[in-house]
């Protein structure tokens, strides 16, 4: 009798890029609903126009490349950039700039360099830095959250449409806009005002700024199902809060009033999200245990560096650039000890 | 820099039913099928030619040099013919004999006295029996053995350990000839002059420690332990085995003798106990399991039963089988045909239908998610090995321990892409070998040259030197 024949092993645990990546659109849910319930539906406008974007992009660039597109839009890993970059910018973005932010981030943070697996740097945060550069103030206007000032969420429902179709004028995002909790800090020390008085003045919650707090917490839920499910491993999000964390310990202690503490800068702008969801895509990061350590602690330093010593007030999205470019040399000075090689 | 600790996968061992029957004798072949090569990848030289009577322990080959071992008629017949046959690890050269039925033996079963010959007369005589190792390498103990006297290694550990899924060939035999067990490993421990032995038993097999337990206390030898390893695939990975057991890390490039450790299957040791009561290696235990026989169990079978027989032995295929596999669902070989016979190194035969296997999913581009190196049991970073691999590049492969790599299949298992790894890997091992002897050979062929113009520059002296007295001679007659 005659056999079908294959190599080794012939039992599979199963996995699979699609489900890899569905668990992570899974986490994303907590903090999306969040940012509906703080800020208006604007996340969900933003979603709308990076979904269609981000698959649209994908198939031309699978096409121009003479590649079969379905299997890529399966996938799922562009979907994954999709919603990151649209829960990163803000509610009041108008489309054209997601739109914008969500192409170059498919096109140029990831199809040139040959599709998933072969970028060096994380496509969601080419397009968020891009955006940055070329937008600050767009990217800088985020909404008063709810019942802050006043605030209720029709009203948010009108601003979010309204900016989304850059219908609005500059006096309306003025009324519209507020300080973000790091943009307070980095204007209020500006201005020579302590800590103390700069939390007075911008109402701070328990953690940090009031409507920022609880995205950072929303993602630290989705972050613990990740870990749960094995899809991401605890190295980079301690070791990139701990390199958050710990120069802010240090700095708070020797002046606390022109350094905020540890708790403040973990749940402030895109920490957490940073920490599970955007430092931790294994494309870009190192590759071992101990790389990944290395990795995430350069970006949780780097991003207290800019923070407070460089020009944007958070600093995550470059952060993570910065340590994507350094990750080949991590991945070489860190490759473990081989069992019977010496020590 | 934390200490070793083994890594691997939690399977689910699908032993119960093979392992319930007792261990029932296969029904002799027809015709034997007796591969020169036993599964160590060198052929033994056939010293019988078609025509040729033989009987059971019949010497049909001898060993060619160094990983060769003497092969046995197992039959009692007539040689067919010496041809190439499929086998379990590609096609080989096979002797045919055709059976006759009387199981005429070449001469009665004597007993070795042992105990009383020097360790390398004893050594000798297990090689000269066919001894190879039982685990699947097929290596010959005589040479092991050898190297363990070179090394004074004094540490003989037993390999009982039988990870891989589905195979319980040697469980088997533990269960129910633990005595042979004990008997094989007090005469290869006398073979290589060890002073003591453990015997590796994943906890998972309480009965074959129990039993292997009461016959160590039934010899009254001190000597041999017994230790439970924990049940994880793959902890009969030699190296990793060796460490667990003796917390001496076998360093790379080492042989384990250089350790002073040396390690046989359980299965070796029986089959040494068997020589020294007088029987040369003529058969193996094979399990033969899966849901596409009507009866799993483990066989005795003679070399050369054709698996086809053993299926029979079984009840038949039921269902429809998919694959028929060499070996474990983890590192076995699939083989197109059920014609192949038995070898030493074929441990089980898995008739696998769609209940036993687990397809393959679309392969993706690697994404770097590490799953592969969390479970590489030598510590390797399978998805860096991966870019030396796409690179063609032997300088990353080398500094990502591809030479290390023990196939084991782990990184295949859980990684989501579904990439293929263990087969580019091996393939890309078969390639670094072939660069590795081909760098051997111009060095080879660099020295020889250089050796040769050497000679001639000599040669060329001598001829002036001789020419310049011989004018010097001239000139002074001449003057």
């Amino acid at each position: 009798m005659r056999f079908a024949t294959s190599p080794a092993p012939f039992v599979y645990a199963g996995y699979s890029v699609p489900r890899v990546m569905f668990q992570v659109l899974l986490a994303l849910a907590p903090v999306a609903m969040v940012q509906v319930a703080l800020y208006g539906p604007g996340p969900l406008l933003q979603l709308a126009v990076a979904v269609p974007t981000a698959l649209a992009c994908e198939a031309l660039a699978m096409r121009l490349r003479g590649r079969e597109a379905g299997a890529a839009l399966r996938d799922g890993s562009v979907l994954v950039t999709a919603a990151l970059l649209a829960l990163s910018v803000t509610p009041l973005a108008p489309w054209w700039l997601t739109l914008a932010g969500v192409a170059v981030a498919v096109l140029l943070g990831k199809h040139v360099y040959g599709g998933l697996g072969h970028n060096p740097f994380n496509p969601a945060m080419v397009g968020y830095a891009a955006m940055l550069v070329a937008f600050p103030l767009a990217m800088s206007r985020w909404p008063v959250p709810l019942d802050a000032a006043g605030t209720d969420w029709s009203s948010l429902a009108i601003q979010s449409w309204h900016a989304f179709l850059g219908t609005a004028s500059r006096g309306d995002f003025d009324a519209w806009t507020g300080a973000t909790a790091l943009d307070a800090l980095r204007s209020g020390l500006a201005q020579r005002y302590t800590m103390e008085e700069i939390a007075a003045r911008s109402g701070l919650g328990p953690l940090a700024g009031a409507g920022s707090q609880w995205v950072n917490v929303a993602a630290v839920a989705g972050g613990a199902y990740l870990l749960l499910r094995g899809v991401v491993r605890w190295h980079i999000p301690a070791s990139m809060l701990a390199g958050l964390a710990l120069p802010a310990l240090v700095m708070h202690a020797l002046d606390p009033g022109a350094y905020p503490g540890p708790v403040f800068e973990c749940f402030s702008g895109a920490a957490m999200l940073g920490a599970f969801f955007i430092a931790t895509d294994p494309v870009t990061a190192a590759a071992s245990d101990r790389g990944r350590l290395v990795y995430g602690a350069g970006i949780g330093f780097l991003t207290w560096v800019i923070r407070h010593w460089g020009g944007y007030p958070d600093g995550v999205a470059f952060a993570v650039l910065t340590m994507n470019l350094a990750a080949p040399l991590i991945d070489r000075w860190t490759i473990p000890r081989i069992h019977g090689h010496p020590r | 820099m934390a200490p070793y600790r083994p890594r691997g996968l939690e399977l689910p061992a699908h032993k119960a039913v093979a392992s319930a029957a007792p261990i029932s004798t296969a029904p002799a072949p027809a015709v034997a099928v007796l591969a020169l090569d036993q599964g160590s990848g060198r052929a033994a030289r056939a010293v019988v030619a078609p025509g040729d009577r033989v009987r059971v322990g019949t010497r049909i080959a001898v060993t060619t040099g160094e990983a060769t071992t003497p092969v046995h008629a197992p039959v009692a017949g007539r040689v067919l013919a010496i041809e190439t046959r499929p086998m379990p690890s590609g096609d080989g050269p096979c002797v045919l004999i055709e059976n006759d039925g009387s199981d005429d033996r070449e001469r009665e079963a004597r007993p070795l006295a042992w105990a009383g010959l020097e360790p390398i007369a004893l050594a000798a005589a297990l090689g000269d029996a066919g001894v190879a190792g039982y685990g699947g390498a097929a290596f010959p103990a005589a040479t092991k053995l050898a190297a363990a006297r070179r090394h004074e290694a004094h540490h003989l550990v037993l390999n009982g350990a039988e990870c891989e899924p589905w195979i319980c060939c040697d469980d088997a035999l533990m269960r129910t000839r633990a005595h042979d067990v004990v008997l094989g490993a007090q005469v290869l421990m006398h073979a290589m002059g060890a002073a003591r032995c453990t015997v590796a038993i994943e906890d998972d097999k309480p009965e074959a420690m129990a039993a292997l337990q009461a016959a160590v206390e039934a010899a009254r030898d001190a000597r041999i332990a017994i230790a439970g390893v924990s049940a994880c695939y793959p902890a009969g990975a030699e190296r990793t085995l060796l460490e667990a057991v003796t917390g001496i890390e076998v360093p790379h490039g080492a042989w384990p003798p250089e350790s002073g450790l040396l390690c046989h299957n359980v299965g070796t040791a029986a089959a040494a106990a068997a020589v020294v009561r007088g029987e040369p290696v003529t058969s193996r235990i094979v399990t033969v399991t899966g849901s596409g026989v009507a009866r799993p169990g483990n066989f005795e079978a003679r070399l050369g039963t054709p698996v086809s027989t053993l299926v029979e032995a079984c009840g038949g295929y039921t269902d429809r089988p998919l694959r028929l596999i060499a070996g474990g669902s983890m590192m076995g070989r699939a083989l197109a045909t059920d014609e192949v016979p038995v070898t030493l190194a074929l441990n089980c035969v898995l008739v696998a239908t769609a209940d036993d296997l687990v397809e393959r999913g679309p392969e993706h581009a690697c994404i770097r998610c590490g799953d592969c190196a969390d479970v590489c049991p030598p510590r390797l970073l399978p998805q860096q090995l991966l870019l030396g691999v796409i690179a063609n590049d032997p300088e990353t492969l080398e500094r990502h321990g591809l030479a290390d790599c023990i196939e084991c299949g782990c990184c295949d298992y859980v990684c989501p892409s579904a990439i293929p790894l263990t087969a580019r890997f091996r393939t890309a091992r078969a390639e670094a070998r072939v660069r590795e002897s081909a760098r051997r050979r111009a060095d080879d062929l660099r020295e020889r040259h250089a050796r040769h113009v050497k000679r001639l520059d000599a040669a060329s002296e001598a001829e002036r030197r001789a020419f310049e007295t011989a004018r010097d001679h001239a000139r002074g007659q001449g003057g």
